[in-house]
């Protein structure tokens, strides 16, 4: 299988601070891999990296065999993001957000791929709707219609879920796993909900202070680690200083 | 570079200009404010000093000039905070767009949102006070092209501050023309500038600009050399910015500004 993410060694400082030591790790076609770890443990740091957001200190990045250095424009072209902590320009309409996104990443059939994101994200009704008006699970819905809009072949999602509802949390996560099986797309998913991490995710890496300390399938880490769940394991490696550090 | 990814940019503050009737009439209000005001003082002036006798309305074209500057240089600035404010600022850098092309989008926008100022305020001097700006003939589409520029490379070195430093940068964004005006020489000649600041002034184009609006004005004359010097600190300027911000983008991305960036 083809890794649409290959991250060799990859390590960044911010003057002495060590933000993450030297990490590496793929993600293939058709994967959902998990990023987790407490906050600070550098996650938002590796996927800023990823985005061409952060210069690595040392290491290299691919995206779909292109070295991200030199590569930027069309990388970027074949990627996309989301997070609850940026937004979309608030005083336009849904229609004109996803408008001006599509044009930034020359979208060829702008009408099309706008009705067609709407209609899976439920969305049409909005599309004339001011963004900043709408509540916490329409955005979330429109900010992941703008993260598709250049159909990419690689999402990073950044606690895509946080505070929706469990609804519209289902919702979406019903749509990335839809999507992901029909696009066969990569996604590196950093989330702190542990259920949707089980749910989502092939694999999972677990990070604490700029480090991978452990990984593997969900099942396989509640098994080796002697818990019940995801959650119970990640408190557990969150928690246990000297058995990994 | 992209002419689609170019107009998507413009089009992200076209939509948002046109969307809210008090930002137009913000960007319209203020230079006929100004236009109004210095309308006054300049006829004052003129019948009250022998400076200004010949020429009504230098005062009046000086303050029309200043203003297009200033809302160039702030119009610029403004489209950069914009994008922080809403928090959309990593979207923009995580599209695929190369750094000329946000600049070049963002110069046409500073420019016809200038305009949308500019354009009425000139409209207005000819009913109100009975002078136009365009007694200044062919040459005041250079000086306009000079102001522009100068405006714009002021506005790409604050986005470089704010790049490399973040929103704290903001107020230095506000500023930067009130720190230059003095230097400007924009209501009086350079003669009236104590020595060491006319050292600092001839180095910038503004004292060449606002000098040969007022020689053309008051003296019925062009010099030429005044057009040449401002045009030759406008391109040293204006390499110096695109290059400060391509530094600033560099360092951002080893600081991590980029990725904090309104929050």
């Amino acid at each position: 299988m083809n890794n649409l993410i290959e991250v060799k060694n990859i390590k960044k400082n911010y003057g002495k601070k060590e933000a993450v030591k030297g990490i590496s790790f793929n993600v293939e076609e058709d994967e959902i891999l998990g990023l987790l770890g407490p906050n600070g443990s550098g996650k938002t740091t590796t996927i800023g990296m990823l985005l061409g957001l952060l210069k690595p200190t040392s290491g290299q990045i691919f995206i779909n065999n292109l070295k991200l250095e030199e590569n930027r424009i069309e990388i970027l072209e074949m990627i996309n993001f989301i997070s609850p902590y940026i937004e979309l320009p608030k005083k336009l309409t849904v229609k004109q957000n996803l408008y001006v996104y599509s044009k930034l990443y020359k979208v060829q059939n702008i009408k099309e791929r706008i009705e067609y994101l709407s209609e899976k994200l439920r969305i049409e009704e909005l599309l004339n709707s001011i963004t900043g008006e709408l509540s916490s699970g329409q955005k979330n819905r429109v900010s992941l219609a703008k993260a598709l809009v250049n159909e990419p072949k690689v999402l990073l999602l950044d606690e895509p879920t946080a505070s929706l509802d469990p609804e519209v949390g289902d919702f979406v996560r019903t749509f990335l796993e839809e999507y992901k099986k029909e696009k066969k797309i990569s996604i590196l998913l950093a989330s702190h909900n542990m259920n949707e991490v089980t749910r989502l995710c092939k694999s999972v890496l677990m990070m604490k202070n700029g480090e991978i300390i452990d990984q593997g399938k969900p099942e396989d880490l509640i098994r080796k680690h002697g818990r019940t769940n995801l959650e119970e394991v990640f408190l557990k490696l969150s928690r246990s200083k000297s058995e990994f550090n | 570079m992209s002419l689609t990814r170019i107009y998507g940019l413009f089009l992200r503050h076209f939509y948002l200009i046109t969307r809210s009737f008090p930002r137009i009439l913000d960007l319209v209000y203020w230079p006929t404010i100004q236009i109004t005001l210095w309308g006054f003082i300049s006829n004052f002036f003129a019948t009250h000093t022998t400076y200004y006798n010949n020429a009504v309305g230098v005062i009046l074209t000086c303050a029309i000039l200043y203003d297009f500057l200033f809302r160039t240089s702030i119009g610029f600035n403004m489209l950069f905070l914009e994008e922080i404010w809403s928090r959309n600022f990593t979207n923009l850098f995580i599209a695929p767009m190369r750094i000329g092309e946000i600049l070049t989008s963002l110069v046409i926008t500073a420019l016809i949102r200038s305009l949308i100022g500019l354009v009425p305020a000139i409209l207005l001097t000819s009913p109100l006070f009975g002078i136009s700006i365009l007694e200044l003939g062919i040459f005041l589409f250079f000086l306009f092209l000079s102001l522009y520029i100068f405006g714009i490379t002021l506005g790409i070195l604050v986005s470089s501050g704010l790049l490399r430093f973040g929103p704290s940068f903001e107020n230095i964004a506000w500023s930067t023309m009130f720190l230059l005006a003095p230097f400007g020489c924009i209501y009086y000649p350079i003669e009236t500038l104590p020595e060491i600041f006319q050292k600092i002034a001839y180095v910038l184009p503004l004292v060449y600009i606002f000098e040969e609006a007022r020689n053309i004005l008051i003296n019925q004359t062009v010099n030429i050399e005044n057009v040449y010097y401002a045009f030759m600190w406008n391109a040293f300027y204006f390499s110096l910015s695109i290059a400060l911000f391509y530094y600033s983008f560099n360092a951002a991305k080893n600081k991590g500004t980029l990725i904090n960036m309104g929050e």
